[in-house]
């Protein structure tokens, strides 16, 4: 890209990929007209799903998309580390594992053989990581894809040199201030909206159907900021009250965010009672 | 690049820019002759096939949509298709009316990314969309607002555009209200007028000629431009339901890329915007028509590059099918039909923005999927890619390594893979060896 006058005092940005499906890059490119307006307010220094001009580090501002699955990308994320002031993950993969953090819990070596005649040619860990299981991590953006608009005000925060905070209570809570009729109540869904982390705009509830998590646990509901979510009491609720065999309450939690600390408990409890 | 017998030279870029997901050329040329094509997707296997085995039927929809972030309606799309056929449901009316208008929405989004911010900048010499708005702002601006049209009918029936989540067997979670969907109207009228605009745009582009002898491959429907149905059509009156898909598409594994590689009986093929363009092109709509009367192009295109008109004629046609499915729509009186849960074994293929995407699911007595397979339209043009390019380097020996390595990337972008549906990093790396 081109630069313009005073290009020195931007702050520089890139944008990396690991394991991810691009959802949370496209994000960005959703901005649309904020879009041009960040690219002036900031360099776009590196950002290859949208610029074939890749300018080599350091950054001011790395936002990581993508959760590591192969030893090459467990290297390539400490050279982004070194070269960065601020690192942000962007999405459930980087900040929780991912939908990919399945495997997990399984044979990665029966996988590669179900899908590869040759496995042996395939690159990959047996499991899949977030980003701050391998390097120090400055602010995390949830959501399976990210909410533009919290990208945006993080963004905005960091120029303005305002250390970045946003909401961290339940989708329920959403739900209620935008008068949504609860689903969990009223149709006897099992929705996650009572554990899961706002910043979506309760758009599942809105659509007449279940939350499944995909901004990650919520803090603090009862007890505190940076505490976990009471999933125990929900998923207590789900069995007794919803009826759901183990094997579906540990599914509940076992998704997209499943690799978080507090949904991989109580699905690893669910799953000792299937 | 001056070369003595049997040297060996490698040019690497370090990653093909504009496109989704992480990829590697490697080219070998022995004695001025380009030898060997190898296009290596490095993405990593995120193994989506296996983590659905044992999941409910209803958690398909959330989670194939996490395959790409760029198609995920397409994902969906196939999904549904195939375990209704398991259910014995066919979901029609106004149903299957709002199924087609958010992919066409889908259409529009996916393929004005591509056409304005991926690809435009190579005809007119930019690194990004971002630089070429600083030249351009009226276009670049033209062209994230039709995009937006585009997510605005996503967001509208789905929730969001990226990982929509209303889809589900049988229906949609809700369906909107007529008045929520005649209020999308003005922006696509003028959208419309916008993709016309489009067309005429890149259709002034100046193109490489290359001529190849494409099979191409796409649905077929009797009465309309294919979204959700139809038959596979390919060269030599082969038509088949997705049904046969795999007695005549097969998978297999090269060792360079961790995508497999897909082949119709042995042979290389194409899909997407392109191939539906010459498959289908008598079920486009009246300005759609007009647009390519008007700008003189002649069908059928054997021209990859000819791949950012395609997809700028199925902008428009996507916005003049939306505009109709708008005007006619009367809500259901269910937002989805019930289900009765069987089990078997369903298969369907459905036209995502890059092409035909096979699903296969086997589902047991509870609705729990006992086996799943994914056949995305990346690993079936990846032969494609490699022969086109095969075609086109001879031209490019001459060049110094980078413009020659640039000239391919320009090459791959023509095909707007999805990587990260294969499975970014494009390192292109040219081996010469013996004289250039
Ligand atoms: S967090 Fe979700 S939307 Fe973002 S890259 Fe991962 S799968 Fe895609
Ligand atoms: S309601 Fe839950 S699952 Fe739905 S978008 Fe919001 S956080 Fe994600």
């Amino acid at each position: 890209m081109s630069k313009p006058e005073g290009e020195s005092q931007r702050l520089k940005l890139g944008v990396f990929k690991f394991a991810s499906c691009d959802g949370c890059q496209l994000s960005i490119l959703n901005l649309e007209e904020d879009l041009l307006a960040l690219g002036q307010a900031l360099d776009i220094a590196y950002f290859p799903e949208a610029s074939s001009d890749m300018e080599p580090g350091p950054y001011d501002i790395a936002l990581v998309e993508g959760s590591i699955t192969t030893a090459e990308d467990a290297h390539r994320i400490l050279s982004v580390r070194q070269q960065t002031k601020v690192l942000i993950t962007i999405g459930a993969c980087a900040t929780a594992g991912g939908i990919q953090a399945l495997r997990n819990w399984a044979d990665v070596e029966a996988f590669k053989q179900a899908v590869y005649p040759s496995p042996e040619y395939i690159q990959s860990l047996n499991t899949s990581t977030p980003i701050s299981e391998h390097v120090h991590v400055d602010f995390e953006l949830w959501g399976c894809p990210i909410d533009k608009g919290q990208l945006l005000r993080v963004i905005t925060d960091l120029i303005a040199g305002v250390q970045p905070r946003l909401p961290a209570d339940s989708v329920c809570l959403e739900c209620k201030r935008r008068g949504i009729v609860c689903v969990l109540v009223a149709k006897g869904l099992p929705c996650l909206g009572p554990v899961t982390r706002t910043g979506c705009g309760a758009i599942c509830p809105g659509m007449g159907r279940d939350c499944y998590g995909c901004f990650g646990p919520s803090e603090g509901a009862r007890k505190g900021p940076g505490l976990p979510p009471n999933t125990a009491s929900l998923a207590r609720h789900f069995h007794g009250g919803l009826q759901l065999i183990p094997i579906e309450v540990m599914r509940r939690f076992r998704g997209i965010n499943g690799y978080v600390s507090s949904f991989r408990a109580e699905s690893d409890t669910w799953e000792k009672k299937t | 690049m001056s070369e003595g017998p049997d040297q060996i030279r490698t040019i690497a870029v370090d990653m093909v820019a504009r496109v989704e997901g992480e990829g590697a050329l490697r080219v070998t040329v022995k004695d001025g002759t380009v030898r060997d094509v190898e296009l290596k997707i490095f993405e990593p296997p995120r193994f989506f096939e296996a983590f659905l085995q044992g999941r409910h039927y209803e958690e398909v929809p959330d989670i194939v949509a996490r395959i790409c972030g760029i198609c995920p309606i397409a994902y969906q799309m196939s999904a549904v298709h195939a375990l209704e056929q398991i259910f014995g449901l066919r979901v029609e009316g106004a149903l299957r009316d709002l199924r087609r208008l958010i992919y066409c929405g889908e259409w529009i989004e996916s393929h004005a990314l591509h056409v304005y911010l991926l690809q435009a900048p190579d005809f007119l010499g930019y690194d990004s969309a971002i630089a070429m708005a600083k030249d351009h702002a009226a276009v670049v601006t033209r062209g994230l607002r039709l995009k937006k049209a585009g997510n605005a009918i996503m967001t509208l029936l789905g929730g969001r555009s990226v990982h929509p989540v209303s889809v589900k067997v049988g229906g949609f979670s809700r369906v909107p209200l007529r008045r929520e969907l005649a209020a999308l109207k003005d922006e696509l009228l003028w959208a419309r007028d916008a993709a016309v605009e489009t067309v005429r745009w890149v259709a002034s582009f100046e193109v490489p000629n290359l001529d190849m002898d494409y099979n191409c491959v796409a649905l077929r429907h009797p009465d309309e431009y294919p979204l959700n149905e139809g038959q596979i059509a390919a060269a030599a009156g082969l038509q088949v339901s997705a049904h046969e898909f795999e007695h005549h598409f097969t998978e297999h594994q090269v060792p360079y890329s961790n995508a497999l590689h897909c082949t119709l009986q042995g042979s290389p093929y194409v899909v997407g915007p392109l191939a539906r363009l010459n498959w289908n092109h008598e079920h486009l709509t009246p300005l759609a028509k007009q647009a390519l009367a008007d700008n003189n192009i002649a069908l059928p295109l054997r021209n990859p590059f000819y791949g950012i008109v395609a997809r700028s004629i199925e902008i428009l046609y996507a916005l003049e099918e939306s505009l109709r499915l708008v005007e006619r729509y009367e809500p259901p009186p269910l937002s989805a039909a019930p289900i009765t849960v069987r089990s078997g074994i369903g298969m369907a293929c459905t036209e995502a923005p890059r092409g035909i995407l096979y699903h296969r699911y086997e589902v047991d007595g509870d609705g729990v999927i006992r086996e799943a397979k994914i056949v995305p339209p990346t690993s079936q043009n990846q032969s494609s890619i490699e022969q086109d390019l095969r075609r086109f380097m001879p031209r490019l020996l001459h060049l110094p390594d980078k413009e020659a390595a640039l000239a391919c990337e320009r090459v791959i972008r023509c095909y707007d893979p999805c990587i990260s549906c294969a499975t970014h990093f494009l390192n292109l790396e040219i081996r010469r060896e013996g004289r250039a």
